[in-house]
């Protein structure tokens, strides 16, 4: 390395001199290569060669160069999955073999059911339910014992399933009224049937306005929210005496929701998950808040 | 093409200015119908911004030509447009680094500025608008100001084309306007960092072929017998990113004044083509562009010859040979041929070197003036770009080999890389770079304050390290908790729970782009009042070495040799 001394070839005055060119005043040395510049790059270059002859790299006529390894990302993919279902198997197995109701105290089953649930939950539910269940404005709470459908496990997978208001034949489907919206109650009508709900909620409501409003809700609203506006889990109307709402329980927010009659849609998850992933899923909810 | 340049100077048939003219209507054309017959809002609009841009331009040569200032002076440097490309550089870059912070801000508080409502402040539409403001509009308002002032001094020649140099700034500056525009009202091609629409595609070829002619008509004509190693890297990153630009941009649109368009390539094919596209214009537009920049402003800053001629042939003709292989290692683990992926992969480890090459010339150009980094703030910004510029390429080549790449891609490490090369080597070197052509432009005796370049430089390399650091943090945390299983065979995390580990990194990231911005203002301020004229009196003793002063005469004689230690 003596010839190749950085030192020496850098000092002006000693050094190799400049090529003799010169541009608005930058001139040039006319420094050989570093040597260890030189030598990674040919090492660099001896890898890659290496790397060609050993795995699929240049393309030919009908094909590739596939490499002495004979490596493939593909089957090696395919591998993987095979073998971490087979792995996972006897657990997968026991989520769909176990009944459904003795899943989460059987001692093997319900760790992996626990588990398995937590993570699809994440993956797959938490975008709308929001993380651990909580729900948000328009997404049901799922860590409370109050249930819009059947909130039993059979009932939660079946929720699962076939979704709401969605797309499959047999989603659970009920559709409220936009009563304001559509002309079927007047404005003033509308105020005071969002008085009453208020009241019969335990909140403070307008006496007088609660009263007319009553007579409202006999005629319009009883045939799903109930008598005594205890809802109907049958057909997915909900309590308007427990405080727990899914589109608010604010005076304004309850007069909207007379007005337009919002539903939200939840998806059917039967062809997008596999059935033990499913019977996860409804114990971990389950787990949650569940209730009958 | 050489003699053109006298035609469009002593002809009354200017070439140049009927060229320009003949566009500018056809703009107008265009926006007219696109205003009136536009397939949406954000389509209209684009019609209306148009005639805007297209009557100033007209307007502006009209009374240039009634004020007679449309004349070409044959015996001065055109320092006009590189003057005014100081001023767009500088003003890109804080509106890009601007709008890199809010959503580097977004990120960590999702609901900031996201108004489902009204969409021209969430993140997906400002994201392109941080991405192309400051790569196309600061690095490439800093790439066509310094080229033109580089090839001008090396070539000891007039820029060629009478004003045609005035059509490529503006004609690009316009693109952007309309693009990021485009960008807010929701109008993209959802090609990243090719997000402009089919028209300003076609809007960017023309500006560029201009830019094309405008170089080598210059060198055709220069009076220097060679050509110097800084041209041969702006011309290969012009030449290089209109082929890009051209192939990866070929699509069909539905209706003439429809945003809409098709790519003709599908599929996989059309992520190949995309990221040979993306990662060569991190190749020849943040690389071999700014390396132009390095090779000219380094040697003059220290005051010394570039170290080694053989070693710049060697590592440019390498660079541009090997690059355009490297693509495919955006496409690690995909449907992309796994060959295409030995290929892209094995290409970029073989890049280490080249790359490293440029570095190497640009820091022991440095050898017997190292003590200038110790009084000379601008030239330590530029030193400080080489060493960032160095860890990059080591990491590029790094990342692209697919074990690593399995862990890092998808994750922020990937933007932590970027953002090493992105703000670490291009915006250094163009910020050394403004610092040197301030002075000289304007005619100044020296910068205003040299103090404040050195607090611009630690505002810069704190806010780097804190950004880059951060981003290796949340990045290799991430990637190691998608693939951490439990003891049962499952995934121990969901995504969402990774998300809400990065926060804090989030939030360091944050203020370490809070930092590079007000870095940026300091620059701002400082060449503002160098361009006015002022100086810090009392800087005079702290910084006794002013920096040298350009050569402003086409064809006059060189400076005498470089002046020894």
């Amino acid at each position: 390395m003596a010839e190749h001394d950085p030192h020496a070839a850098k000092d002006p005055k000693a050094g190799p001199g400049t090529t003799g060119h010169e541009w608005d005043g930058i001139r040039e040395f006319d420094n050989p290569l570093p040597r260890w510049w030189v030598l990674t790059f040919y090492a660099c270059i001896a890898w890659a060669v290496v790397y060609w002859v050993l795995m699929p790299a240049w393309p030919i006529p009908g094909g590739q160069t596939n490499g002495v390894l004979g490596q493939s990302d593909r089957r090696n993919v395919a591998t993987d999955v095979a073998g971490l279902q087979a792995a996972r198997a006897p657990q997968m197995a026991l989520l769909t073999s176990v009944p459904l109701e003795s899943v989460a105290a059987h001692p093997e089953a319900g760790p992996v059911a626990q588990e398995v649930g937590r993570l699809a939950f994440a993956a797959n539910c938490a975008t709308c339910h929001g993380a651990g269940g909580a729900g948000a404005v328009g997404y049901p709470s799922l860590a409370d014992d109050v249930w819009l459908w059947d909130g039993s496990l059979a009932g939660i997978r079946q929720t699962l399933d076939v979704g709401i208001r969605g797309d499959h034949p047999d989603t659970r489907f009920s559709a409220m009224p936009a009563f304001g919206r559509d002309g079927l109650l007047t404005r003033e009508e509308v105020a005071d049937t969002a008085q009453y709900v208020l009241k019969i909620s335990g909140q403070t409501a307008n006496p007088a306005a609660a009263a007319r409003g009553q007579a409202v809700f006999a005629a319009n609203c009883t045939s799903c929210h109930g008598v005594d506006g205890r809802g109907d889990m049958t057909q997915g109307a909900p309590n308007l005496t427990d405080r727990e709402w899914v589109f608010g329980g604010s005076a304004a927010a309850i007069t909207g929701q007379i007005q337009n009659g919002r539903g939200g849609v939840m998806p059917a998850w039967e062809s997008r998950l596999d059935p033990a992933t499913l019977n996860a899923i409804a114990v971990y909810v389950h787990g949650l808040g569940g209730g009958t | 093409m050489g003699a053109n340049q006298q035609v469009a100077v002593r002809s009354p048939y200017r070439l140049d200015i009927m060229f320009m003219g003949a566009v500018v209507a056809l703009v107008l054309v265009w926006g007219a119908f696109a205003a009136a017959l536009g397939s949406d809002a954000p389509m209209r609009l684009q019609g209306y911004v148009a005639i805007v841009l297209a009557s100033l331009a007209g307007a502006t040569m009209v009374f240039g030509a009634q004020a007679g200032t449309l004349g070409v002076d044959r015996d001065a440097y055109s320092d006009g447009v590189i003057r005014y490309g100081v001023f767009m550089s500088t003003f890109w870059g804080i509106v890009g680094m601007l709008v890199g912070v809010v959503i580097a801000a977004q990120l960590a508080f999702p609901t900031l500025f996201s108004h489902p409502d009204f969409g021209f402040l969430n993140f997906g539409r400002l994201r392109p608008v941080h991405t192309s403001g400051v790569i196309f509009a600061f690095g490439g308002n800093v790439l066509i100001a310094t080229s033109f002032y580089v090839v001008q001094r090396t070539c000891r020649a007039k820029l060629w084309g009478g004003l045609l140099p005035w059509f490529v700034f503006w004609g690009y500056n316009a693109l952007i306007v309309m693009a990021a525009l485009g960008y807010v009202t929701g109008i993209t091609q959802g090609q990243e960092y090719a997000e402009p629409p089919w028209y300003l595609d076609i809007w960017l070829t023309i500006v560029w072929v201009a830019y094309l002619l405008v170089f080598l008509g210059t060198i055709r004509k220069r009076t220097a017998p060679h050509v110097y190693v800084a041209n041969w890297f702006y011309l290969a990153f012009i030449v290089t990113v209109a082929m890009l630009h051209i192939v990866n941009n070929l699509q069909v649109p539905v209706d003439a004044f429809s945003s809409v368009s098709y790519p003709v390539f599908g599929g996989v094919q059309n992520a190949l083509t995309q990221w040979w596209y993306g990662h060569n214009a991190v190749g020849f537009f943040l690389t071999a562009g700014f390396l132009g920049i390095m090779y000219y402003f380094v040697p003059k800053q220290a005051q010394r010859p570039v170290y080694s001629y053989q070693l710049s042939i060697v590592h440019f003709w390498a660079l541009i040979f090997i690059y355009i292989w490297a693509g495919p290692h955006h496409l690690h683990y995909t449907a992309l041929p796994q060959w295409a992926q030995t290929l892209g992969m094995t290409f970029s480890i073989i890049l280490w070197m080249p790359s490293w090459g440029g570095m190497i010339n640009g820091m022991m150009t440095l050898s017997g003036a190292w003590d200038k980094l110790r009084t000379d703030p601008v030239l330590r910004m530029l030193v400080a770009s080489l060493a960032f510029y160095g860890m990059s390429t080591f990491e590029g080549p790094l990342m692209s080999v697919r074990a690593v790449n399995s862990l890092s891609h998808y994750t922020d490490w990937t933007i932590g890389h970027v953002h090493s090369g992105a703000l670490g080597w291009v915006a250094l070197v163009s910020f050394g770079a403004l610092y040197c052509l301030a002075p000289w432009l304007w005619k100044r005796e020296r910068l205003y304050s040299l103090k404040l370049v050195e607090t611009h430089f630690w505002l810069s390399t704190v806010g780097i390290l804190l950004y880059i650091s951060s981003m290796w943090v949340s990045g290799i945390m991430q990637g190691l908790m998608w693939r951490d299983y439990n003891e049962l065979g499952f995934l121990t995390y969901s995504f969402i729970e990774t998300v809400k580990a990065m926060h804090p990194a989030y939030v360091v990231r944050l203020v370490g782009g809070l930092l590079f911005l007000s870095g940026a203002f300091v620059m701002a301020y400082n060449l503002w009042r160098t361009a006015r004229g002022d100086v810090r009196d009392a800087e005079r003793a702290l910084y006794p070495d002013a920096p040298p002063a350009g050569n402003t005469t086409p064809g006059a004689p060189q400076p005498a040799a470089v002046p020894a230690e």
